[in-house]
């Protein structure tokens, strides 16, 4: 019998020995929270509450501002060397200073950057799919803007921005937006560790900064 | 040879299943847990690195659990599905299998450690590599898959920073969610300035410069891996879509960058939909950290052109889960998705420590998980390791009755016993392992009085009786004990651990390992 046979046999055997309670999955309990009381300026409230609350740089701004805040942002952290996603909308990377190199990742496999120039740079300008207010989450999804799961990982400064539409109250309303089949990476803040002494430390392998834009309207 | 678990009531007239084999793995420790936490229970610094640790988790804990009303009811669908999974998880492992291959992905199965490390080694070989970068993983240590790696000429190189910290010291982890929660900042500088050939001989014992030289000395490892190791938190049998859940960045690193990604995956890792995810991840992050999410959560399903490792294996562990799905009353145990609250809230952990339940599955868990999966003559001293005081039930999030599995284990271990007429017999195993408890008297008194205790040994009274009672009764005979405050040994642990407010800096520990880590995690 193949590994495959023989396990499938032993869960077969296992539950004629001790036949399991039936709970079908239509009936299943989910009376848990699945949509909210909060408007929308709410949510944005506290989103951007718990996004400092993990120590992440927020940034508020109308759309009309937001290539001139993400200017300044790259500018006071002192980017030079940035990465840029496929699809990203040109319009948001309009303020951006004539010394800054911008280092674009291809939509095909032949125009990636490779590790090295990921590795290179000093940041990456990201869009997102969805961001979940309750928990201060940010998710990249890979669509337009959003880059390979690799670009918004190795530069050690992120630079993310939520448009009004992406905020959602909670995690059940962002995986009911999403489509979990796509590569999907669910951001909180910068990387982190507390494995020494319970000690949090920011920035471990993953961007030790985190910089967040909420775009208002 | 397969070790095969002894007769059992609910088996009546079957072949029992096959446990985890003797020889390979981590599930079974040298000395019985008694004789170890006695060792443990000497070491000054093991208890206060400990008692700091679990209180402050058990703080962060309480207050991101507060802010949610719908807990219960998070907790209620995050039982329900795990039960109904385990009754179709024949029909969800083909499924997962289908999908994952559909995706481009390659499924293997495995029967027990053995047989998961040997696919492995071949896949590495097959991909050309002679090491491999891992994330933290339960299964992993489960199987001793680095030992098995090694063997082979194949150097492992674990990347989650606490088991980086266990590894370069040549230690074993003590904790789910934080290994190395039994090392110091000054003993992990030791290791780091021994261990790392490329750290900088001024190091500092501040953390930050410990994760940094941690970083330092990863990244080149990171860039020009070849192939990558790890385990799964969930797998979502619909769609085939795999998650880990991390913090540090070492998990996206692993999942993102190699060629080849092997994932090593307990069969009761499953998920029906995807959309059940939403309430994992909130109950997991919550219950492990005390975040409320944690820094990173990845979600892959089978290989994606362009974008992560263009070749993707799937391992599929069994290693005794069958013989634990075979037993009505203990089979929950597989529900657990390794968040390690039970060890936090446990004042048999608090003071003996990870390492002496001589598994990579401590605390109440492990107490019920390791001697299922070995068969219980192997670990029979660990259903014992715990005052049944409930608090690992209150705190769990998918709501395992660990204390009425406790004493069914015990039950089963004194049948075991007296089928065979072996000793030590059960009583003396108990008495041992009592002590624990019973070395502070109001505090045995209490968790006799606690309700719980009442209702856990009704269950199967007349058989399970047999184990504790005798031993209190024997015991009150020759004590004076004195007359118990109106307070269940919950309440009195409650409110000795008031202490135990969150502390003001923001979220607290490292994420669930893969799988725990699945782990973590
Ligand atoms: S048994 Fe323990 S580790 Fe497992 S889910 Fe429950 S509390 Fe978490």
């Amino acid at each position: 019998m193949s590994a495959r046979e023989e396990v499938l046999a032993r869960i077969r055997a296992a539950h004629a020995a001790a036949p399991p309670p039936d709970l079908p999955y239509a009936t299943l309990a989910r009376d848990y929270r699945t949509t909210s009381e909060l408007d929308h300026e709410a949510l944005v409230e506290r989103l951007v509450d718990r996004l400092l609350d993990y120590k992440a740089l927020v940034r508020r701004c109308s759309a009309d501002e937001l290539p001139d805040v993400v200017a300044t942002a790259l500018r006071e952290r002192g980017v030079r060397r940035l990465v840029v996603p496929a699809g990203t909308e040109p319009r948001w990377l309009a303020g951006l200073a004539d010394d800054v190199e911008v280092l674009a990742d291809g939509p095909g496999p032949e125009q990636h950057l490779s590790v090295a120039a990921l590795d290179g740079a000093d940041g990456v300008f990201s869009a997102c799919a969805v961001a979940v207010a309750e928990t201060g989450t940010l998710v990249l999804d890979g669509s337009a803007g959003q880059g390979r799961r690799v670009t918004s990982l190795i530069p050690d400064y992120h630079l993310c921005v939520v448009l009004p539409g992406q905020v959602v109250a909670d995690v059940p309303q962002a995986v009911r937006a999403l489509d979990l089949t796509r590569p999907t990476t669910m951001i909180s803040g910068p990387s982190a560790t507390s494995d020494i002494e319970l000690n949090r430390v920011e920035g471990v392998h993953g961007p030790r900064t985190l910089e967040v834009v909420v775009v208002e309207g | 040879m397969t070790a095969v678990r002894p007769s059992s009531p609910v088996l009546l007239g079957m072949p029992a299943l096959p446990t985890s084999p003797r020889g390979t793995g981590h599930l079974r420790g040298d000395e019985s847990f008694p004789d170890a936490a006695r060792r443990s229970l000497t070491d000054t610094q093991l208890r206060r690195n400990l008692g700091k640790a679990t209180r402050t988790i058990r703080g962060k804990r309480a207050a991101v659990v507060a802010e949610l009303p719908d807990w219960e009811a998070l907790r209620e669908a995050g039982r329900q599905l795990k039960v109904h999974t385990m009754a179709h998880l024949p029909d969800y492992l083909v499924q997962l299998e289908e999908a994952v291959t559909a995706r481009g992905g390659v499924v293997h199965w495995a029967r027990d450690a053995e047989e998961a490390n040997r696919i492995v080694v071949d896949l590495v070989r097959a991909a050309g590599a002679d090491e491999v970068v891992k994330v933290k993983s339960m299964a992993t240590q489960e199987i001793a898959l680095n030992e098995a790696l090694e063997a082979a000429g194949i150097a492992a190189f674990e990347t989650d920073l606490a088991e980086l910290i266990v590894q370069l010291g040549h230690d074993k982890p003590s904790h789910i969610l934080v290994p190395a929660i039994h090392r110091n900042r000054a003993e992990i500088r030791e290791i780091f300035l021994r261990e790392m050939a490329d750290v900088d001989p001024e190091l500092s014992d501040e953390p930050a410069a410990l994760a940094a030289a941690a970083r330092r000395h990863l990244r080149r490892k990171f860039l020009s891996a070849k192939v990558a190791v790890s385990g799964a938190n969930f797998a979502v049998a619909e769609t085939g879509t795999l998650a880990v859940v991390e913090s540090e960045g070492n998990g996206r690193m692993c999942l993102t960058l190699p060629e080849t990604l092997i994932t090593v995956m307990g069969i009761e890792k499953l998920v029906p939909r995807a959309q059940d995810l939403e309430v994992f991840l909130q109950l997991l992050p919550r219950s492990s950290t005390g975040e409320r999410m944690n820094p990173y959560t990845s979600m892959w399903t089978g290989v994606t052109p362009g974008d992560g490792p263009q070749a993707f294996h799937l391992v599929l562990l069994d290693n005794g889960r069958t013989a634990v799905l075979s037993d009505a009353q203990g089979r929950d145990a597989l529900n657990c998705i390794r968040c390690s609250a039970c060890l936090n809230v446990c004042p048999v952990y608090e003071r003996a420590g990870g390492h002496a339940y001589g598994s990579v599955y401590p605390g109440p868990i492990g107490a019920i998980l390791s001697p299922q999966l070995t068969g219980i003559e192997d670990n029979a001293s660990l259903p014992y390791a715990s005052s049944l005081c409930g608090a690992c039930y209150d705190v769990c999030p998918v709501k395992i009755d660990i204390p009425s599995i406790l004493v069914h284990l015990r039950a089963e271990h004194t049948e075991t016993y007296a089928a065979e007429h072996r000793v030590p017999s059960a009583e003396a195993t108990a008495m041992a392992a009592a002590a624990w408890v019973m070395r502070n008297p109001t505090r045995w008194t209490l968790a006799l009085r606690s309700g719980r205790l009442g209702r856990v040994l009704g269950r199967r009274r007349g058989v399970i009786g047999e184990v504790p009672l005798p031993v209190a009764s024997q015991w009150t005979a020759t004590r004076d004990l004195s007359r118990p405050p109106q307070q269940t040994f919950r309440d009195w642990w409650a409110a000795e651990h008031a202490s135990a407010a969150p502390e003001p800096d923001g979220p607290g520990a490292d994420g669930p390992g893969a799988d725990g880590s699945e782990g973590a995690p």
